[in-house]
């Protein structure tokens, strides 16, 4: 079921990276309120993980979710809309940057509680099997999520029921500004090991080499393997959150910051295509965006009567705040 | 007539349920062999597949039942103890709750919170004897909280069918009523019941509260008139039922097994003399506020709310109104 072809691999990659500067851009605009948690630099992890799945598989992000969702294949466009709070956003304009969820294509919602998306895809995965599917299941978490013990329990409930989970843990070195070395005692791989769980370490900056550590991975777990770790080495190259670029917070050293932005997963996917494919690449995603853009700041935002509309699904109705 | 126990209808519910819908299974700790005695036997009958024995994890496996909820099953969890919901208050309120609202609709959570044994239950002290289904109540998550057996089969097994998030609180002060049941039946939510009727004073009582309301009640009958109107969900609430009540008494009392400050009775309060004018300030009668139980059992019983200060509650709210 892997998706082996490099160009599709680099169309991802580009997608994101192109969607985040967008985004960056709306939030400078004004057009996205509350800020963004930039994928930037990161893209090759969730576009590599993405490519070794199949549709009867689901998935769960984080506060940094843009790429998990749109490498799964949502609509850029209502993807954008959801940034931006439209109606025809994703979510209706209810979830914004941290949530957006698509069911039709298993994402189960990205989840902006630091640690929380291990379980909730455990148990996704456990039914869907139990319904008779060959579904696995992937959680993306930041290395800060590993010292969150609700994580840590979903590790010893996937491992002892077997539950097909491919844990990916997005090592890009600071939990905002706390780095790992700081923050995580023992390892990351060390932590899945004590649950039994097979884990690997992977160059996140190499989309191919993500994808190929996560087919394998996926492989055993769709023949009984139970729940694998995949620690993605990664650098995060803008702010933790866009919120940054008007405080100037001092944690990153420059030097390191050139390092990591050296190592970038577009520029190495694209290198591994023909020019004329890269190019053709570049102009169709850039339409996309220039149209996702249109769509997203043409659609409507949701009338404020509505507020709480979706919050109960069997319908029940709230009592108004006002007198 | 046969005699049926709170706690038995509960098992009941629980059994119809796993029985009639294949999407419904029970998971938490110890359930297998029925250490709290509500899931006894239904390992046996429905397989451990579905009635499954889980780790001490309970962040997890309620985020767990988030999880098998969202991928179509309706999961039940049984908690052991009442304050284990504040390790989860996360898991359920964070996620099983908002996930509907935060997807655009795209997703329904029907997970059943069930916690047997809530409130006191003599001796179990501060970390076991909470009975904290105001919070719930505040965030908007369905909270019911059963009084006699026919309810607790009722409103369980209302609350495994509905498609949102509910926590059932059984209290332990009621798990070992009895009951004469003859049909047991599906009770709706935010519907309340009046046990008694009366023409002077309404009193709200919750959960097990109700039996010490009734006894009140019955006490005091011939000099007080007192309706006893149990409101069985907490949220949503039947304020329309109570408003009628209390339109017809003009006379408000709540009683109510949680701390003072911020809970349910002062909601229910507020409630009502929006809506309409009493002949009497209303009054309340809930643990302290900010109490944790004590353990010597004069000490527990002294912070639970009593027969005796509902009483003088009662007689106090006459006074002011005559
Ligand atoms: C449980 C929890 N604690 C704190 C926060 C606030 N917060 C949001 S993102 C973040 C850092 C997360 O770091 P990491 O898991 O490494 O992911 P990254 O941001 O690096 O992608 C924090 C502390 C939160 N959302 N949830």
């Amino acid at each position: 079921m892997t998706d082996a072809d490099p160009v599709r691999l680099y169309r991802t990659v580009r997608l994101i990276r192109r969607f985040e500067q967008r985004a960056v851009e709306l939030v400078h605009g004004g057009q996205i309120v509350g800020g963004i948690h930039p994928y930037l630099g990161q893209e090759g992890i969730a576009a590599g993980v993405c490519a070794a799945l199949g549709v009867d598989d689901v998935l769960a992000g984080t506060h940094r979710g843009h790429g998990h969702v749109l490498a799964r294949g949502a609509d850029p466009a209502r993807m954008l809309a959801e940034l931006c709070g439209r109606l025809t956003g994703l979510n209706s304009g209810r979830g914004g940057s941290m949530h957006a969820a698509d069911f039709s294509i298993g994402v189960l919602g990205a989840n902006a509680i630091v640690g929380a998306s291990g379980a909730i895809i455990t148990g996704a995965v456990w039914a869907r099997r139990r319904q008779g599917h060959d579904t696995v299941g992937v959680s993306f978490f930041g290395d800060g999520a590993v010292n969150e013990g609700m994580l840590l329990e979903a590790f010893n409930l996937a491992a002892l029921w077997r539950v097909p989970v491919l844990f990916v843990c997005e090592n890009n070195g600071y939990a905002t500004t706390m780095p790992v070395a700081g923050a995580v005692a023992g390892s990351i791989a060390g932590r899945a090991a004590a649950f039994g769980i097979r884990a690997v370490e992977v160059d996140g900056q190499d989309p191919e080499a993500v994808r190929d550590a996560s087919a394998a991975a996926v492989g055993r777990m769709r023949s009984g393997g139970g729940p694998e770790l995949i620690e993605a080495r990664t650098y995060r190259f803008d702010a933790h959150h866009t919120f940054e670029h008007a405080v100037r917070l001092d944690y990153r050293p420059p030097d390191e910051v050139s390092r990591g932005r050296a190592r970038d997963p577009v520029r190495i996917q694209g290198e591994r295509l023909p020019d004329a494919d890269r190019a053709a690449v570049d102009a169709e995603v850039e339409a996309t965006l220039d149209a996702a853009v249109r769509f997203a700041l043409e659609s409507p935002e949701p009338d404020p009567a509505d507020a709480l509309t979706y919050l109960y699904a069997s319908g029940l109705t709230v009592r108004t705040g006002g007198g | 007539m046969p005699r049926l126990s709170y706690r038995r209808a509960l098992t009941r519910a629980l059994a119809d349920e796993l029985a009639r819908d294949e999407t419904v299974f029970l998971l938490g700790e110890d359930v297998q062999v029925g250490a709290s005695l509500v899931t006894t036997g239904l390992a046996k009958r429905f397989g451990t597949e579905r009635v499954r024995d889980t780790p001490l994890s309970e962040q997890a496996f309620t985020s767990f039942a988030t999880g098998a909820a969202l991928a179509g099953l309706r999961p039940v969890i049984e908690f052991q103890i009442p304050s284990l919901l504040f390790l989860v208050f996360e898991q359920i309120v964070n996620h099983a709750h908002k996930f509907p609202l935060m997807t655009g609709g795209q997703c329904s959570v029907p997970v059943t919170y069930l916690v047997p044994g809530s409130g006191s239950r003599t001796g179990w002290a501060g970390q076991h004897s909470d009975h904290p289904y105001s919070l719930f109540a505040h965030v908007g998550v369905v909270t019911v909280v059963p009084a006699t057996p026919a309810d607790a089969y009722g409103l369980l097994v209302t609350a495994i069918r509905h498609d949102d998030p509910v926590v059932v609180f059984a209290p332990a002060g009621a798990m070992d009523v009895r009951d004469d049941v003859v049909d047991l039946e599906p009770v709706p939510l935010g519907r309340g019941r009046v046990h008694r009727y009366g023409d002077d004073v309404t009193v709200v009582a919750i959960g097990h509260l109700v039996h010490d309301a009734l006894a009140v009640a019955e006490e005091l009958a011939g000099q007080v008139s007192v309706e006893v109107f149990d409101p069985r969900t907490l949220y949503p609430f039947d304020i329309d039922g109570l408003t009628e009540s209390v339109a017809r008494t003009g006379r408000l009392v709540v009683l109510d097994d949680g701390n003072r400050s911020c809970g349910i009775a002062a909601e229910i309060i507020a409630s009502v003399v929006e809506r309409i004018r009493l002949l009497a300030p209303p009054r309340r009668v809930t643990r302290p506020d900010g109490a944790v139980l004590p353990f010597a059992p004069a000490l527990d019983r002294a912070v639970q709310p009593s027969r005796e200060q509902l009483a003088t509650a009662i007689h106090l709210t006459m006074k002011d109104s005559s």
